[in-house]
């Protein structure tokens, strides 16, 4: 899945990302990524009887991101609820053709930004506040050079081989 | 593949100038003797090295017995750097190198710092010059080297490396600066400088790659990095490689004909590109020195975008530039030089560098005028961060 360079695909989605912009009324909106680190998407969903019917985004990155967000709009249309959500990063990746290694990490926020407009469509339907309830003890730790997700036992990101601190 | 390209990354690499080209032809086949062969055939390709030797050395103001022949410029800063240190770790075991060095500069130095030695950055300011009294302060008795390369290839800042050598050596410490971005593209003469070693590059003047050469003042000492035969007089063993090396003693002699012309054509040039960017897109940092610059450098950050999509995009054109950016490097991190600038990281990540030749043309600048004011109105449309 990992290639040298950007496939053909790649390339065409983001020569002409399909359907990006915003949506006024959109029933979730999921933001994911830090623009410092290079990478940010804003993922807007429009919701009908269990499934999305709309999907817009805005991205600030490099091409793979920018691609990656035109793929999972595109893969999102159409699908219910839970079967977007189960949308994982080596989907995304795979309908891409690939991506090449460092930019894997594009694919893992394609499918959070996506998820959290989930998720926060269906605690706006619920009532509930997102942030209620305790706070689940953190899995994963944020390597503090590139922002990739390491597990928590990770002594060096495997994304960019950088240390990552232990908090003791 | 694309009808017609306008390339403006020339700090990556430049094309064999079509004489050097002509010049290095026959060592492929014809004149392919070991130049270290004892029998005449030997001899001859061992003149003509000697001759490429005196015109690099002549491009730089320095003599021939003061040029090593290397594979490229980070071998050079290699062997300026960690070949220094090691020969004179009794003196001192202290190393100032610049913030805004390349790679094989600052690694050549952090690596001493596993064997020992001692390394700190010096700071730059907002326009990456190197402040003399930051440097004075930073000197200690147990400094052995100060590096400080001549310009930056990034954003073009030209350093005053004459005040900066003089303090040093005031200090009893070694000068090295890394060339590499300045030769060829202004005038470098190691005696109006004042350095002690000098490190340039094949890949920036016209000559093939896997050619490079560090300049290294007589009587000073060095430690070799690549030990075995007597070749470049011991200070670099391993068969020369003469295509390479008489390629680029052809391309420094043709450069030194060619400077007093090309730096006011690319000022030309340049002047015109900035320009019209500046006034053309809005919210855009023009990074580096706009004065003390290298006459073809240009490089700017736009706000709200990332640069490698921005690379992309001016390449679906035709037109091929560089960037700093956190995405388009393989570390995922943010360019340190534009980092040290002070320049915030979001910033940072819509950097673009492009960077000219004689044979860029006024058509191509206006091309290029044409296309980036859209080419950054398109990506800012769809960045969540982009607020007009």
């Amino acid at each position: 899945m990992f290639t040298e360079k950007y496939t053909e695909k790649v390339l065409e989605h983001f020569t002409h990302p399909r359907n990006i912009g915003t949506l006024e009324d959109a029933d979730g909106v999921g933001e994911v990524g830090n623009p410092a680190c290079g990478d940010m998407m804003t993922f807007y969903i429009k919701v009908r009887d269990g499934r999305i019917v709309d999907v817009k985004y805005k991205t600030f990155g490099c091409v793979a991101a920018i691609a990656v967000a035109s793929v999972v709009s595109e893969m999102a249309k159409g699908r219910t609820l839970e079967e977007a959500k189960a949308l994982r990063n080596e989907d995304i990746a795979r309908e891409l053709g690939g991506l090449p290694k460092q930019k894997w990490h594009c694919s893992v926020l394609g499918a959070k930004a996506l998820k959290e407009a989930i998720l926060d469509y269906e605690a706006r339907i619920s009532g509930q506040s997102r942030e209620k309830g305790p706070q689940k003890p953190r899995r994963k730790q944020t390597c503090p050079d590139c922002g990739v997700e390491n597990p928590i036992t990770a002594r060096f990101c495997m994304q960019c081989g950088a240390p990552l601190e232990k908090k003791s | 593949m694309k009808e017609k390209i306008i390339y403006l990354d020339h700090a990556a690499a430049t094309p064999v100038l079509p004489e050097v080209w002509e010049a290095i032809q026959p060592y492929f086949r014809e004149w392919f003797w070991n130049p270290s062969a004892v029998y005449d055939l030997g001899g001859e390709i061992r003149e003509r090295i000697e001759e490429a030797r005196a015109r690099v050395a002549d491009l730089i103001g320095a003599e021939a017995g003061e040029i090593i022949f290397t594979s490229c410029g980070a071998e050079a800063n290699n062997l300026a750097i960690k070949g220094l240190a090691l020969a004179h770790s009794k003196k001192g075991r202290r190393i100032l190198v610049s913030a805004i060095e390349h790679h094989s500069v600052l690694n050549s130095a952090r690596f001493l710092e596993r064997l020992g030695f001692e390394m700190a950055l010096i700071p730059v300011d907002s326009k990456g010059r190197v402040n003399p009294e930051t440097l004075q302060k930073m000197l200690t008795p147990d400094t052995i080297l100060v590096s400080v390369a001549h310009a930056s290839n990034e954003i073009g800042t030209i350093q005053d490396i004459r005040t900066l050598a003089e303090i040093a050596h005031a200090n009893g410490s070694f000068f090295h600066t890394d060339a590499v971005a300045s030769v060829g593209q202004i005038p470098v003469q190691v005696k109006e400088l004042g350095v002690d070693l000098l490190s340039l590059s094949g890949i920036s003047l016209g000559a093939p790659k896997g050619v490079g050469a560090l300049y290294l003042r007589k009587g000073l000492r060095i430690m070799p990095l690549i030990h075995g035969g007597i070749q470049e007089r011991g200070w670099r063993a391993g068969t020369e490689n003469v295509p390479g090396i008489i390629g680029l003693g052809v391309a420094a002699r043709i450069l030194k004909e060619r400077l007093p012309r090309k730096g006011p054509y690319l000022r030309r040039l340049r002047d015109r590109l900035v320009e019209g960017i500046l006034s053309r897109v809005p919210r855009t940092h023009y990074t580096g020195d706009p004065e003390r610059r290298l006459p073809g450098h240009a490089s700017f950050c736009f706000e709200g975008i990332e640069g490698e999509a921005l690379v992309f995009t001016l390449a679906a054109y035709g037109i091929y530039g560089n960037t700093g950016s956190a995405c388009a490097s393989k570390a995922l991190k943010t360019s340190p030089v534009l980092r040290a600038i002070g320049l915030p990281e979001v910033v940072a990540q819509g950097s673009l560098v492009l960077t000219l030749e004689e044979w860029n043309t006024e058509e191509e600048i206006e091309r290029v005028l044409e296309v980036l004011p859209q080419a950054v109105a398109r990506l800012r449309a769809m960045s969540p961060i982009w607020k007009e």
